[in-house]
């Protein structure tokens, strides 16, 4: 199996709505695939068919190898998921969502036992598996979350959102988990809003918008499709004239940005030489210069504002 | 392991976790035990007749009641808890989770439903055939907690309160026309027709055939009647539900 995931061609439509608009793209075994993209860009109703929950109107989805529509079941035997809006069973403990979900595996009750103390203990849970989880704060109901999702130890897993609106070291632990297990040879399909969090943990990056993949490419790769979007910040001793420096050709835009000027430019050696010359030729000096990359952000908003475009 | 025996496995995983849950919610509580119990000494309190007389419309009546307790706040209560989506994520198909939740109905009806009998028998009043009516308390708990779920499947709400109120609005109008307070033959002719669209209906006649010897349809049917509603009930429901559970997921 070469993709863990592969996609062709899938839609969906809601009444007059197409919120999956014939979209393709395959993930690669063993790879950390991001799905961004901003709410109503189809992002939680691809999880959706992906995970077998509702059917497309058309296309072809394949995870782990099998047919999520032909064969949702043993496609959904090799999966894990965490999904966007879910929670565990507040009126059980940790140990019982667990096993639960263990028998919904049809893992034989030995297994069940091993993987869940293992993961208990790996996610910190250990000591509290015999209380309610309604005794949980958020971050620990997450993280039983991941748990439940992982006791299959699934070849796919799918992360809709894993870290929204969880403390600081709960969003760590996850992180460095999700790297852990991606190590161990699980492929990871995680939808995010968290521009960062795909940046640090994502091999390829597909940007949905609309129902419609917008690009899919690696983090540095996509960055690299916005380099006009790359900025100077640079700050003098003395106030200046920011219009002067649309003098150079060079310069995209030169924008006030506190005591410094932002300029966007495609080529900035050109552009520190022509501020050299321009401190040089006006006795100013100049107190600090930073050339700054096109963040994941900056290419997210471009992508999308791209596409609304050409819609209106 | 054929694939059904793997599903029906995860059905029983489904209903132990119903167990755990939702027996000692308080709708259950009131809906499937202060209820008939209060139904049951309205119906009996004052009233000029012999125990093995009403005995027929106290079983039929309380196994109704309890046996669809349950089923229907399961659903809506999973959708409103949020652990619908992760409950579906598994490999389980519908009708795995319709039938856990029919089997938690099911137990709850059928352990609740064997007080009275038990009562009965421990005052004397014997069954013509045991066996038999045990078997018909078994296939009547099954349907009843078919229904139950059925009744859980649409409008897809995610208020429990919403569910159990739209099917107590189905629940007591088949329990006035089903024999229980007027046996069938009493009921004038159109009577009749209404009656014999409702499970109960069969119900309460077969446990007054096993009781006081007389009822109104024959024994076999009132076994029939129950096994085809049974089979309606739980095929309707997996239909249903297979249309409305993904509603409930927005």
């Amino acid at each position: 199996m070469e993709h863990a995931i592969a996609v062709q061609e899938l839609t969906k439509r809601y009444g007059d709505v197409t919120a999956v608009d014939h979209i393709s793209f395959e993930v690669k075994e063993g790879e950390i695939f991001g799905f961004l993209g901003p709410n109503g860009a189809g992002k939680t109703t691809t999880i959706r068919i992906l995970t077998g929950l509702i059917k497309p109107d058309g296309g072809k989805a394949f995870v782990a190898g099998y047919d999520i529509l032909k064969n949702p079941i043993e496609a959904k035997q090799h999966t894990g998921v965490v999904p966007e809006v879910s929670n565990a069973y507040v009126d059980l403990t940790a140990w019982e969502n667990l096993a639960l979900t263990g028998k919904l595996y049809g893992m034989p009750s030995q297994k069940i036992r091993e993987n869940a103390t293992n993961l208990l203990k790996e996610f910190g849970l250990y000591e509290v598996k015999d209380k309610l989880v309604r005794t949980f704060s958020k971050g620990m109901k997450q993280r039983l979350l991941l748990c439940m999702a992982l006791i299959n130890d699934p070849e796919v897993l799918f992360l809709d959102e894993p870290t929204s609106g969880l403390d600081v070291e709960s969003t760590r632990l996850l992180r460095e988990k999700i790297t852990q297990y991606n190590k161990d040879g699980k492929t990871i399909f995680l939808s995010t809003h968290n521009m960062e969090e795909a940046n640090q943990l994502c091999h390829r990056i597909a940007i949905i918008n609309h129902g419609q993949i917008a690009a899919i490419d690696t983090p540095e790769s996509l960055r690299a499709q916005a380099m006009e979007l790359q900025y100077i910040e640079v700050a003098f001793d003395k106030i200046v004239n920011i219009q002067e420096f649309s003098k150079s050709p060079s310069i995209i835009k030169a924008v006030p940005a506190g005591n410094k000027v932002r300029i966007y430019t495609a080529d900035p050696p050109t552009v520190i030489e022509f501020l050299v010359e321009y401190a040089k030729k006006n006795s100013l000096r100049i107190i600090s210069l930073n050339t700054m990359m096109p963040s994941l952000e900056d290419v997210f908003l471009k992508l999308i504002r791209r596409k609304e475009v050409i819609i209106q | 392991m054929s694939i059904l025996t793997e599903q029906f496995k995860r059905s029983l995983a489904i209903a132990e976790k119903n167990i755990k849950i939702y027996y000692l919610k308080g709708p259950v509580i009131i809906f499937g035990l202060i209820f008939p119990l209060f139904l049951a000494l309205a119906y009996t309190i004052g009233r000029n007749i012999s125990l093995k007389e009403f005995l027929p419309g106290l079983i039929g009546m309380t196994t109704f009641f309890t046996a669809t307790a349950v089923g229907p706040s399961i659903v809506p209560w999973e959708t409103r808890s949020k652990t619908l989506e992760k409950l579906l994520c598994c490999p389980i198909l519908i009708w795995t989770v319709i039938f856990g939740d029919m089997l938690s109905s099911f137990i709850f009806g059928l352990i609740i439903s064997v007080i009275p009998l038990t009562l009965t028998l421990f005052l004397g009043i014997q069954p013509i055939n045991f066996a038999m009516l045990f078997l018909g308390l078994i296939i009547a708990n099954l349907c009843f907690s078919a229904l139950s779920v059925l009744l859980s499947a649409y409008p897809p709400t995610d208020i429990p309160a919403t569910s159990l109120m739209l099917s107590s609005l189905v629940k007591f109008p088949l329990v006035f026309i089903s024999g229980v307070f007027i046996p069938v033959e009493q009921l004038p002719p159109w009577g009749i027709v209404i009656s014999s669209i409702s499970p109960l209906t069969y119900f309460t006649d077969m446990v007054r055939q096993l009781f006081l010897k007389r009822g109104f349809y024959p024994l076999a049917l009132d076994f029939l009647a129950l096994i085809a509603f049974t089979a309606a009930f739980a095929f309707s429901a997996i239909k249903l539900h297979e249309k409305t559970l993904t509603k409930r997921l927005s």
